[in-house]
């Protein structure tokens, strides 16, 4: 981090939102990997069991009624098992249905859910050399990084984890180590707590921005001459109403 | 004070939640939350666990820990704290607490073979009375020994050393820092006469360069790696490099990551040497006028068992080896010998003779440490280019030979536990010495410790088979005298007899030596490399093993009888950390149930001792000093009785609640005790305050000795934190050695004065060539030590190195941090780290169950190919808190044939798939 000079893709995303508005939103299982999208997941699985049954780890296990699944469908809660992210996806492998996708080549490519962090309770934002989400991920140093800054109260660093969605599997690792009373790191449901930066704009200086010195020639546009208009636009404006 | 129970859970709660959803606390609910805390009492305390010493905070109601935090005050780490530290409230409240003593018996008598029962104190110390009483009767003093620990505070390893060397006049006492600082001691006896660092922690501030030598600060000193990133951060000229043999969490701040092979770390010491010379950057001034060089003998062995008697067939081969070498193509070059030739191990038993040699020698010595050789036998990572590797060599010989750029080289577990770690920490301050980088303010090499007290206890106080309090020694007749003198107890009853190091104890039972073992603040048959040995001697024969210990650990599994200790906040204690900064704490809350402080078990069962059962002769074999009958400590009777005291006298009462002490250091002691309770003096009832009489005698020592000590009380004053020794006129030492902050330099502006070893014969590269010696008083030692080996290398059948550790989460064998359950939770079990490639080579996958196994024993574990230990191909990195992954049965018991301790780091293992 220090020495590759990156800025963090996604800075650590607050989840105090997320639950402010738990009660309004739909409830999130986080699903095997490999789970197509939640409808379509529902449409698609028929409760048999199978990947429960493969899962080495006792992580998954089938909603039953007031879950926040619907019932019989496979899901897990990661603070009391997470998913240890096997490489050759015993789970995926074992649905006969593929309502869980056997497209998924690489569980690294696998999106549960998105690992977010409580900057208000993590030990590490507030200086303490914790860091057991960061150490513990199985994707370190991608999904989860570390950043050191400086104290400025003491001659200590502080050694802040961040977590990056584009790498991030959401497998929940992260929130069943992090040692808090209640866990300052957790996985939620991406589209709770993302923001989406415009399309009409690109950051123009974090390291993978293509800065470039090359203006290459342009082809000519022609002009696009639109269809006469009944009305000149802005007349409404310009003809009604008092200054 | 109107806040009642439920208001108070309700405020908790209130404060949790708006924390969470983000909102701001109300102010009414804020103070309702600290009205609460009011009726807390907080007191500073020092973390339990490594050798960092931060200091914490304790707030206690009723009884209990209700709260910790980091000290703000506190120089080391400024109200900070790492993960374990923030666990320290925590670590005594474990469901499987051992509150009784636990007796193994058949139908209520002991037997070997019985189950553990609970029994009261007094039937606890009958037993042990009689068993040690039958030990010492069959085997002299030899036949008794106590495993000590660097976690003792100072007045529990002072009670049991002089329990030990005054009493039972046996020095068969060893620390668990033997397997963590005994080359490091070792190094600085031979190298400054004297123990312990010359810097402190403010170095990093100070500094430009912060090397590690298999240290992987990030990790195993968390709050000081703090400091490091910092200085990295603030400081435009710092630059870190780490050598290790694996890549670890401190390569993340590296400018430089040197991953070296097995050894090599002796290879590239004698290179950056060869550099400072060639390059002519050597400060001559300095080393004419504070130095002379040195080397020692080659053949010294690998400090293992002599006899293959006891050792498993599979054993034999390695246990060959270390008794003849064949040496190999790197080894003969760095000798200047012949590649074959079979060196045998001569010198195994005088491995720490040296002399003194010119400095023509020394520049033939590293001569043929060049660049290319070095590379070729260092280069550790199979995957790296050579050329690659070349270049950061050079650039590490740079920031050393550079006389404008500061350097300071940390090292802890990677130099210590190594076979040849007593030459590896010299050839650290060689460098420094070489380049006049040394005692000055960011300049220094700086042997960091491991356990909380280690320098403060197990080296200040001398807990080791050949130690006496501030660097005294047993063999060495004045010394004894000195302290025989201050313990007011007869001339020749100090055994001059070394005893037996912490492994040659574990031998002892396997040989039948040691009758009667008492484990004390450790776990030893978790911690010894190669257990399966020591486990089967100690359940299997005749002998008798006592574990003192706050939770059922391995070692309380293998003893006979188990005493319920006393933990951490639970008694008054101190402890000295790393930059000699000694600490302290009051008893914060009572032990539970009938645990008591480890000060009381011995002062307990030295009642048990009459004068006349131990001081009358004694054999001890093997025993030879001027003064002595061969194998034979005097009968001092008589002369005790010329002293005043009667045959039937205790050892508590001779030793310990002397009349004097007693007069001198009354309990209760209201100004320093500000209302803390005492249970030791309390149980104890003759009204003396025990932990302040210790320490208060055991300050004699070394006041007026530069170890001085400030008193007990001034330690406890409200503003003080800790303070660096030697402590004189009301001022700590930062840098000793140095006139311009060290009193007891009186000449010059740098003084050596340790005075260990400092008379010496020389000679050359080789050999002594004149026996007579010469004095270098003042001065430290440049040596010379070449390559050589590690005596157990991977071949067709155990094809990887394996290496042991930390990691951040656990302390040692987890017997605490496995208590604490979000602890546990975090890092459950030990893996095992590997190469990816490796793991596909053998079609093994991340997560896989795997049995690793050597020629000592196996293990089954998780294989991790992309955690925090990033191994090179051929080597793999197992941590030895988990005694469900118990690593030690695999590890091979070679020692440093000076330091005698053991290398946790180098032998050989396969992997395969369960």
């Amino acid at each position: 981090m220090f020495q590759g000079g990156a800025i963090a893709v996604t800075g650590g995303l607050g989840w105090s939102y997320l639950l402010t508005q738990q009660a309004k939103a739909a409830a999130f299982a986080i699903r095997p990997p490999g789970a197509l999208a939640e409808k379509d997941f529902n449409a698609t699985c028929i409760k048999c069991g199978q990947c429960v049954v493969a899962c080495p780890y006792d992580t998954l296990k089938l909603a039953s009624a007031g879950e926040a699944a619907p019932i019989g469908t496979p899901f897990y809660i990661p603070r009391d098992i997470p998913c240890y992210m096997c490489p050759d996806i015993p789970c995926m492998e074992a649905c006969p249905t593929g309502a869980l996708d056997h497209g998924l080549e690489k569980i690294e490519d696998s999106r549960m859910g998105l690992a977010v962090i409580d900057i208000e309770n993590c030990l590490s934002w507030k200086g303490l050399r914790c860091e057991v989400c960061y150490r513990e991920c199985p994707v370190k140093d991608t999904a989860i990084t570390v950043e050191k800054h400086p104290r400025l109260i003491s001659k200590h660093a502080m050694f802040v984890p961040i977590v990056h969605s584009n790498a991030c599997t959401g497998c929940g690792i992260c929130e069943k180590a992090c040692p808090t009373e209640e866990a300052a790191i957790r996985v939620v449901e991406p589209k709770l707590v993302q923001g989406k930066i415009g399309e009409h704009y690109r950051l123009g200086w974090t390291i993978d921005t293509e800065v470039t010195q090359e203006f290459k020639p342009h082809p000519r546009y022609k002009r696009i001459t639109p269809e006469a208009p009944k009305t000149a636009p802005g007349m409404d404006y310009l003809n009604e109403g008092d200054l | 004070m109107g806040v009642t129970r439920r208001d108070f859970i309700k405020s908790s709660i209130a404060a949790t939640t708006a924390a969470t959803v983000g909102l701001p606390l109300s102010q009414a609910a804020l103070a309702k939350t600290s009205e609460a805390e009011a009726g807390w009492q907080w007191d500073k305390a020092v973390c339990r666990f490594c050798g960092t010493g931060c200091g914490i905070m304790v707030a206690t109601k009723d009884g209990k820990i209700t709260a910790t935090k980091g000290d703000p005050d506190a120089p080391v780490n400024r109200g900070l704290n790492c993960i374990k530290g923030y666990f320290n409230g925590k670590i005594m409240y474990g469901k499987d607490r051992l509150t009784q003593p636990l007796l193994r018996m058949t139908n209520g008598k002991f037997d070997k073979k019985g189950k553990f029962q609970p029994v009261s104190w007094d039937k606890a110390f009958d037993e042990m009375e009689k068993q040690a009483k039958k030990a010492l009767k069959e085997k002299g003093p030899t036949g008794v020994a106590i495993f000590g620990s660097g976690q003792y505070t100072i007045p529990e390893g002072y009670v049991a050393a002089k329990f030990m060397k005054a009493g039972l006049r046996s020095n068969n006492i060893d620390p668990n820092a033997r397997h963590c600082m005994a080359s490091a001691v070792a190094a600085f006896i031979q190298t400054f006469g004297i123990d312990e660092p010359a810097g402190n922690y403010d170095d990093i501030e100070y500094t430009d360069t912060a090397v590690l030598w298999g240290a992987n600060m990030a990790e195993m000193h968390p709050i000081l790696w703090a400091r490091i990133v910092d200085r990295r951060l603030s400081h435009d000229k710092m630059k870190i490099v780490n050598l290790s043999t694996y890549s670890n969490m401190s390569s993340d701040m590296a400018d430089s990551e040197i991953i070296f092979s097995p050894s090599g770390d002796l290879a590239i010491q004698n290179y950056i040497a060869r550099e400072i010379i060639k390059r002519d950057a050597v400060n001559m001034d300095y080393v004419k006028e504070h130095t002379v060089f040195a080397t020692g003998p080659y053949d010294i062995g690998y400090g293992m068992r002599a006899t293959d008697k006891y050792a498993y067939d599979e054993e034999k081969d390695t246990q060959a080896k270390q008794l003849k070498v064949k040496l190999n193509k790197y080894e003969a070059i760095g000798q200047r010998k012949k590649e074959g030739e079979v060196v045998e191990q001569k010198n195994a038993k005088t491995a720490g003779k040296h002399w003194m040699i010119s400095f023509e020698d020394f520049k033939k010595g590293v001569e043929p440490y060049t660049l290319d050789y070095t590379a070729e036998v260092a280069k550790g990572d199979p995957d790296e280019d050579i050329e690659s590797f070349k270049k950061k060599l050079v650039q590490l010989a740079d920031y050393y030979a550079d006389p404008k750029r500061k350097v300071v080289s940390f090292w802890t577990m990677g130099f210590n536990q190594h076979q040849r770690g007593t030459w590896v920490n010299e050839q650290a301050y060689m460098n420094h010495l070489l380049t006049g980088k040394q005692c000055m303010p960011g300049n220094g090499a700086f042997s960091l410790t491991g356990q909380p007290s280690a320098c403060g206890t197990a080296r200040e106080v001398g807990t080791f088979a050949h130690r006496l309090p501030a660097d005294l020694v047993v063999f060495n007749k004045k010394h004894r005298d000195f302290s025989e003198n201050i313990w007011k107890i007869p001339t020749g009853t100090i055994n001059p007899k070394v005893g037996s190091h912490i492994v040659k104890i574990m031998r002892d039972l396997e040989d039948g030596k040691v009758k009667f073992a008492w484990v004390q603040v450790n776990n030893p048959f978790q911690a010894t490399a190669n257990s399966n040995h020591w486990i089967t001697a100690a359940r299997e024969m005749d002998n008798f093993i006592v574990c003192s210990d706050g939770y059922p650990g391995i070692s309380a599994k293998v003893a006979d009888l188990i005493l319920p200790a006393a933990m951490i906040y639970e008694k008054w204690g101190m402890y000295g950390n790393a930059e000699r900064r000694t600490q302290v704490w009051r008893e914060q809350v009572p032990p539970p149930g009938e645990a008591m402080g480890d000060v009381w078990q011995v002062l307990e069962f030295s009642k048990r001792f009459k004068l006349k059962e131990v001081w009358g002769e004694q054999p001890v074999p093997g025993l030879k000093a001027e003064g002595f009958k061969d194998g034979k400590l005097p009968d001092i009777m008589p002369a005790a009785i010329k002293m005043g005291y009667k045959p039937d006298d205790t050892l508590y009462d001779v030793l310990f609640a002397t009349a004097e002490q007693k007069k001198k250091f009354p309990w209760p002691d209201p100004k320093v005790a500000k209302g803390h309770a005492n249970h030791i003096a309390d149980r104890l009832g003759d009204g003396w305050f025990p932990e302040k009489a210790l320490f208060e005698e055991y300050a004699i020592f070394g006041r007026g000795h530069a170890h001085d000590l400030a008193q007990f009380d001034k330690y406890y004053e409200d503003d003080v934190r800790g303070l660096k020794w030697p402590y004189v006129n009301g001022k700590e030492t930062q840098w000793r050695f140095n006139a311009d902050y060290d009193p007891y330099v009186k000449k010059g502006k740098f003084e050596y004065y340790g005075k260990a070893l400092k008379k010496l014969p020389s000679g050359d590269l080789d050999k002594i060539t004149n026996k007579e010696k010469t004095s270098l008083a003042g001065k430290a030692k440049i040596f010379f030590r070449p390559y050589a080996a590690p005596v157990e290398q991977p071949d067709s059948n155990y094809p990887f190195w394996l290496v042991t550790g930390r990691v951040l989460e656990h302390w040692h064998s987890g017997t605490m941090t496995r208590r604490v359950p979000e602890l546990h939770r975090a890092v459950p079990a030990a893996q095992v780290f590997m190469h990816p490639k490796d793991a596909e080579k053998q079609k093994l996958k991340r997560n896989d169950l795997v049995w690793v196994s050597s020629r000592r024993g196996k293990i089954k574990a998780r294989i991790e190919t992309q955690g925090r230990n990033r191994m090179p191909r051929g080597s793999i990195f197992v941590p030895w808190f988990d005694e469900g992954v118990f690593i030690n049965k695999l590890t091979l018991d070679s020692t440093c044939p000076i330091s005698k301790e053991t290398d946790y780091k180098k032998c050989a293992v396969k992997v395969v798939k369960v």
